[in-house]
């Protein structure tokens, strides 16, 4: 389950340190086996956003936030709603590490780009090669560079995450017993 | 060049001589800790989706039940239920009942599970904690779990290190979270983003195990990824007759390299507070006095051990909650509970009008007994303060430590101890 490397959406904004209750209000932590019930709450804990958010959603759409997206707790419901709500995509100004992590070992996709999260407007046109790391702004004809991830980090989004990646090294065990 | 603690105890994991901040290793795990919310998914994902049959050492992992127990409802029962079950399927030796345990955070410290030098990984971002017992703990995500409990093994960013050193003593009233709350304060809640954050200085000698944890627990709001702290006569007479495997502890060498270091005076901190919705949005207690509370909360794995509750009830003592406003007492764990009742501290909580509830998360995550609504406002000895966190996003809460606490209930307002009690505690 490789994820797709070319992304298009519209941009959804949010601002520094989105933390994890605003992403998932804990009080839906009891459908962590739910995906999609959880991405129906996505982003609800935001202010403003208490009557829910992902119903204006079209799939594929991508968030687009300030620094230290995800602090907070380590609910890896977290990515796992956003996913659920259709999200394609995460790009931030910087993301808090547990956010980072989960995101990582689910091979769900995003991307650090200072520039980008500056830039790019509530409901601009983007489009997003994973491969090549690019974020392009259609709507502005700007395009982006996201910072590069260290080698196994890559190779793990790649590979769809760490559940591959553990049934890989539990078959070289398995093969030395 | 020399390595700081916890440099060192991911180069020992990894099978290393040296590391560096920015490298990238796989490490072996000596204990992992998952929880009632953390343990279903991590479970069904380590068996379901990697096929592991075992976990790699039923000896060295515990599983908690406190963040929706005692059941909160049907859905928490079902979690509660699946939690049980794989702790019993996969014959963990560490598993902690309702009514046995308590907070996690809480539990593995006084039952001597984390120990210095050790690497420890808790599926629940508070797992921080442990740090101040001289290991590199940190929070992971539940896919992270399932790798641990089926492998024993995790990759690591090494992370760079921050050093703040605390000079002289402590004032009066003023504990680990003032000091915690300070740092945060200064630093922003991503100021330690991904890096480790080593505590040392003269004030900490002089503080106990319990005010340490209370600040490695607060690392991650500041972004950390630990928050560590040397092994000295404290830490090894807190271990004595609780830990449960021989330890080695480490020390940074005199040469080690800190991204930066940062000088706190204590003595000059004040009893500090984080107004709402921030951990960072640091405030001195003259700041906010007055402010009207709805409710008071003293609780959680930051601030509800046995030296919190003590320095809560010496200020309610004799008094009682003020009209109007309602205090909620949840010990962090069933021995603090025992240790409580020992001592007559119940009694104190109880005649002043306080609820005394069972140890669990309870109120601190906005799961139950004590969740805000709309509007209202809570001072809590907790540790996040973000819109939600309690209950309603529009409820606000401050963050102090327990003799504010006791002393605001007592008022109804943000009120300083000194204001309610005469004597100083431990005076
Ligand atoms: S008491 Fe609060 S912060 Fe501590 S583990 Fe429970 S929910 Fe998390």
């Amino acid at each position: 389950m490789t994820a797709a490397t070319i992304l298009r959406g519209r941009a959804w904004r949010f601002g520094d340190n989105v933390d994890t209750d605003q992403i998932i209000p804990a009080k839906y932590a009891i459908y962590s086996l739910d995906e999609g019930r959880l991405g129906q709450h996505a982003m609800e804990g935001v202010p403003g956003n208490e009557g829910g958010w992902s119903q204006g959603i079209a799939r594929g759409d991508i968030i687009v936030a300030g620094s230290n997206f995800g602090c907070g707790s380590s609910r890896e419901i977290a990515p796992i709603a956003i996913r659920g709500a259709g999200v394609s995509c995460v790009i931030a100004d910087s993301f808090a590490r547990i956010f980072f992590r989960n995101s990582i070992n689910l091979g769900y996709p995003i991307l650090q780009s200072p520039q980008a999260a500056e830039a790019i407007e509530a409901g601009d046109e983007l489009e997003v090669d994973l491969e090549a790391g690019v974020i392009r702004d259609l709507t502005r004809g700007d395009e982006y560079r996201a910072d590069a991830f260290p080698e196994f980090m890559t190779e793990l989004m790649r590979m769809g995450g760490l559940v591959p990646w553990v049934r890989q090294r539990l078959e070289e065990r398995g093969g030395r017993d | 060049m020399g390595m700081t603690m916890t440099e060192r105890i991911l180069a020992r994991a990894s099978g290393r001589d040296e590391v560096r901040p920015g490298d990238l290793v796989l490490a072996r795990v000596d204990f992992a800790m998952g929880h009632d919310l953390t343990i279903p998914p991590a479970g069904k994902i380590m068996r379901e989706q990697m096929g592991a049959e075992r976990i790699w050492d039923p000896e060295r992992v515990a599983v908690v039940q406190d963040h929706f127990q005692p059941a909160k409802d049907a859905a928490s029962a079902t979690l509660g239920r699946m939690t049980r079950e794989f702790a019993r399927d996969m014959g963990v030796r560490w598993y902690f009942e309702v009514g046995q345990g308590g907070i996690c955070h809480t539990v593995l410290p006084e039952r001597g599970l984390v120990l210095p030098g050790e690497l420890v990984v808790g599926a629940d971002s508070h797992s921080c904690t442990y740090g101040a017992l001289n290991n590199f703990a940190t929070g992971i995500g539940s896919t992270d779990l399932a790798c641990v409990l089926a492998l024993g093994e995790l990759w690591f960013r090494v992370p760079e290190s921050l050093r703040f050193v605390y000079h002289n003593r402590l004032g009066e009233w003023v504990e680990g979270k003032d000091l915690i709350l300070h740092v945060i304060g200064t630093i922003g809640v991503d100021g330690a983003r991904s890096k480790a954050m080593e505590h040392t200085g003269e004030a900490l000698r002089h503080l106990d195990m319990e005010a340490r944890l209370t600040m490695t627990n607060m690392a991650i709001e500041a972004g950390a990824k630990n928050g560590i702290m040397a092994c000295d006569d404290v830490t090894t007479t807190y271990l004595r007759g609780r830990a449960q495997r021989p330890y080695e502890p480490v020390v940074s060498d005199p040469d080690a390299v800190y991204e930066r270091t940062f000088e706190i005076d204590a003595e000059k901190v004040p009893i500090t507070l984080a107004r709402p919705t921030s951990p960072d949005n640091m405030a001195s207690i003259d700041e906010v006095a007055g402010t009207r509370l709805d409710q008071v909360f003293i609780g959680s794995c930051t601030n509800s051990r046995i030296t919190d509750l003590r320095r809560a009830a010496r200020v309610l003592a004799g008094r009682h909650v003020a009209p109007w406003v309602r205090l909620i007492v949840t010990p962090s764990s069933h021995e603090v509970a025992r240790q409580a009742e020992r001592e007559g501290l119940i009694r104190t909580f109880l005649d002043a009008g306080a609820a005394w509830t069972t140890a669990t998360c309870g109120a601190c995550l906005g799961g139950h007994m004590g969740v805000l609504g709309e509007g209202e406002v809570c001072l809590s000895t907790t540790n996040r303060n973000f819109p939600g966190r309690m209950g309603d996003p529009r409820a606000l809460v401050y963050l102090a430590n327990p003799a504010v606490a006791a002393a605001s209930a007592v008022t109804g307002v943000i009120t300083h101890p000194r204001e309610v009690a005469r004597e100083p505690v431990g005076a």
